[in-house]
């Protein structure tokens, strides 16, 4: 015992029915540290600490706490021996209190009845220990993302937690908010909770972790201490190769005598005088902040909200798609922004996702073709190379990048001439993200038009031959690749918000 | 311990044609003979034919997370207009079959319209078409039974009591009309992009929409094959008895969600098998048959098959729980 360690696994192995999802993991968690765990998706993160929380039972190995040693967690285990996970989806109730949702499952009583007035005044108690500003009475469902999650950080310190882990919190937070959070994981550590902090955000892990683990497809890789590691070695880490690019390099495709879609002056689904041109061979970048209209543009584009007035043209002809349906017969394709409720059809195979929109193309009296069927899934899988054992396979069983290509694949499938990718890599990991890329740059290079929405900012300027800024629902400023600027683009985000801001009008 | 898996899963797969097989074995040891003879196995083939041709409609309609409780009603209508018109309108028994069946397809269409355009939830839909058609059905006969259209047309009888006789056994045309409809729904479901189209909409509608599949009207479609299958369950069970009540479709779309159910179509959408869906239809039917043959009372019959309903879904669920972790 010459270190002192909250937690610590050893020699995890999870088996699935023909899967290995963890080989020989170990992981230490010393006390009052934040320990950063990487790796691509499909890595394993997920799993291993499903073991933590004992949703997943280890087929071998051992977790230890504070020197007991377990062969396995029940979630009850967990909870009584001080280890808590943040998840992405919070186990809130909308419809309560932020002082109830604290004490869900084991209200303060006063004999019978629950004792409102006490539960309010401990979560009080506890949100002022993490400096957090919440009205204990105010109802979850009013809250924002950011103070969700902060009742679950509450809930979790109130019930003496002593291992906190959290699995990408920053992904569905606002910049002001992670930066709230990141003073509660601050404040956490000084008061001596360890951190397990998951995420693919290299420059989180850097800002906050002592240590990093890195993971790579269920084996543990190495830990490093974080002020001597680089961002290069832990991306050579995760995939497993060398990465010095983060954008791939395009030839010059763009043609300029081609348009492929115009919109003159389009109103619809809140957007107000949209006016834009793509050319052939072209990504055109669209900035902007979260709401400001941007997946409301891609949809009256794509037909799921029509537009109300104004002309859309594509290929010099005009057009008015007045549904998905329409728009894919036209040529025209949405990766959407949440992969798994809008993009992928997670139960279904992916033979049959790739297929889905084209049926009526390859069958006769609504009979499929069913050789042409797999030919075509084969084709896309080798194309674009999905990894997964079997065409047959349920997409809800592929990483995250592969769900995204099994997307694309449909398009591509569907030959469309016009792509729009909203946050094409959200939640992707870097090694998945280089080869979105690099299918985006054969999009254009095979004379297709791109539109992406980014709130990335790097990917923006990385990957756009061209920006559109949309602020308010509205256009605030294009920019050419020459002009390409960060401050410059986020002035544009935020242009009409300011005005408003000055005239009191929030 | 691969193969240890293989078995496993076979077995899950097919758990249910061994519930039936138990089944079988236990009412022939215990009905002193009547069960397994070939007289009342063309019986058995007449009572299942109604449920199993409605319970096609009935599958797709589950596939989408959807239910349909009108059915029953449809049953019912379909039984008194169909006598209606051969008796009192003196119609021709082809012209009476088909406007009645027409009329089914036009009620499941109006169910369709009221789930995918209006947006009223399927069970609330249907469960008011259900009470209309059925009220109707006694204002039009005043409740009154009808009866003799089998003496004005004895072709009429084609539809459950002509039987096709095999060298060692007679199948109900019923029953045969029965298994086409389940060929037919089958074929549907794996061979047709309706097929792919339905489990994609029950996964998931608002992907479904965004991969191009109108789901507005294949809802419209699939509410419209239902009741054209009821109303042709309806036909087969008029022959059958040879007289419309307006008491005889009552309840009859539990029976038939319970046996497609208990075939192993999840009410969450997206999940399930015509085949399963055929042991669905046999195991009830054999139920039925058996229990009525071992002189059980109706109401001991109904609480066993509410019972056999909830342990096979128990199972089912108890399974999926095991296979999440």
């Amino acid at each position: 015992m010459s270190e002192d360690f909250v937690l610590e696994l050893e020699h995890i192995r999870k088996e699935y029915p023909g899967v290995v999802a963890l080989k020989d993991v170990t992981l230490q968690l010393r006390r009052g540290e934040v320990l950063g765990l990487i790796g691509e998706n499909g890595a394993g993160k997920s799993t291993l600490i499903k073991c933590c929380s004992g949703a997943v039972v280890p087929t071998s190995g051992k977790i230890k706490i504070n020197g007991k040693t377990f062969d396995r967690m029940t979630p009850q285990l967990a909870a009584e021996n001080g280890i808590a996970i943040i998840y992405q989806e919070f186990n809130n109730v909308k419809e309560l209190s932020a002082a109830e949702n604290m004490f869900l499952g084991h209200p303060i009583r006063k004999g019978i009845t629950i004792d409102k007035k006490a539960m309010e005044a401990e979560a009080a108690k506890a949100f002022e220990h993490l400096r957090i500003k919440i009205n204990p009475r105010e109802l979850v469902k009013n809250l924002s993302v950011g103070y969700q999650q902060m009742i679950e950080i509450a809930k979790a310190v109130q019930q003496n937690a002593q291992v906190l882990i959290m699995d990408e919190p920053s992904a569905p937070l606002t910049n002001n908010e992670v930066e709230a959070m990141f003073d509660v994981v601050e404040l956490l550590r000084k008061k001596g909770v360890s951190i397990i902090y998951i995420s693919h955000r290299l420059e989180e892990i850097f800002r906050l972790s002592d240590r990093i683990e890195v993971i790579r497809d269920g084996e543990y890789v190495d830990t490093l201490i974080t002020p001597q590691a680089t961002v290069d070695q832990l991306i050579r880490m995760m995939v497993g190769r060398e990465m010095t690019q983060k954008y791939p390099e395009r030839k010059p495709c763009i043609d300029e005598s081609k348009v492929v879609l115009e919109l003159k002056n389009v109103n619809g689904n809140g957007d107000k005088n949209m006016s834009l041109k793509i050319h052939a061979g072209e990504v055109l970048g669209l900035g902007g902040l979260v709401g400001a209209g941007r997946t409301e543009l891609a949809q009256v584009i794509f037909g799921s909200h029509p537009k109300e007035s104004g002309q859309i043209f594509l290929n010099g002809k005009e057009i008015n798609p007045r549904s998905p349906r329409e728009a894919i017969d036209l040529g025209i394709a949405l990766v959407p922004e949440d992969r798994k409720r809008h993009g992928a059809l997670l139960g279904v195979s992916i033979k049959n996702n790739i297929n889905m929109p084209t049926y009526d193309r390859i069958s006769k009296w609504s009979v499929i073709n069913q050789k042409v069927e797999r030919q075509r899934a084969e084709k896309y899988r080798e194309e674009i190379q999905i990894k997964c054992p079997s065409i047959n396979q349920q997409v809800k069983n592929l990483s995250g990048g592969n769900q995204q290509k099994v997307i694309l694949g449909k398009w591509l499938a569907a030959d469309s001439q016009l792509i729009i990718f909203d946050e094409p890599t959200r939640g992707i990991d870097v090694g998945a993200k280089y080869e979105i890329y690099k299918l985006i740059n054969d999009l254009v290079e095979q004379g297709r038009a791109v539109l992406m929405i980014s709130s990335e900012m790097e990917e923006l300027i990385g990957m756009s031959d061209r920006i559109i800024v949309l602020a308010e629902h509205e256009m605030t400023g294009e920019l050419k690749k020459e002009e390409f600027n960060a401050d410059t683009i986020m002035t544009m985000a935020s242009a009409i918000v300011d005005q408003a801001a000055e005239k009191g009008v929030s | 311990m691969a193969t240890k898996s293989n078995t496993k899963n076979l077995l899950r797969q097919n758990a249910i044609w061994l519930v039936f097989l138990i089944e079988v074995v236990f009412f022939g040891i215990f009905s002193n003979g009547t069960f397994v003879t070939t007289n009342n196995i063309t019986n058995i083939f007449r009572q299942v034919s109604y449920y199993g041709i409605a319970s096609v409609g009935m599958t797709f309609v589950i596939l989408i997370a959807g239910i349909d409780l009108s059915i029953g009603s449809i049953i019912t209508l379909v039984n008194m207009v169909c006598a209606y018109m051969m008796v009192n309108m003196k119609c021709h028994w082809t012209i009476a079959v088909l406007c009645v069946l027409i009329m089914g397809t036009v009620i499941g269409l109006l169910n369709g319209l009221m789930v995918a355009k209006i947006g009223i939830p399927a069970l609330i839909a249907t469960f008011a078409s259900q009470t209309v058609f059925e009220g109707l059905a006694y204002i039009l006969t005043s409740g009154m039974p009808i009866s003799g259209f089998n003496k004005v047309y004895p072709e009429f009888n084609f539809f459950a009591r002509w039987t096709l006789d095999l060298p060692f056994i007679s199948i109900p045309w019923g029953a045969i009309i029965m298994i086409a409809c389940l060929a037919i729904g089958s074929f549907i479901l794996n061979r047709s992009y309706f097929g792919r189209y339905f489990y994609a909409i029950g996964g998931n509608e608002e992907a479904a929409e965004l991969s191009g599949i109108l789901v507005d009207k294949m809802k419209i479609l699939i509410y419209s094959l239902s009741g054209f299958f009821a109303a042709l369950a309806g036909i087969v069970m008029l022959s059958r008895t040879g007289s419309a009540q307006a008491t005889v479709g009552k309840g009859k779309e539990f029976d038939v969600i319970t046996c497609v159910v208990l075939g192993g179509v999840s009410v969450n959408g997206g999940v399930g098998r015509i085949s399963g869906v055929v042991a669905g239809v046999l195991i009830i039917g054999c139920l039925t048959n058996g229990l009525i043959l071992m002189n059980v009372s109706e109401y001991i019959q109904m609480v066993v098959k509410g019972l056999v309903l909830a342990a096979a879904v128990g199972l089912d669920c108890m399974s999926n729980r095991g296979k999440s972790n």
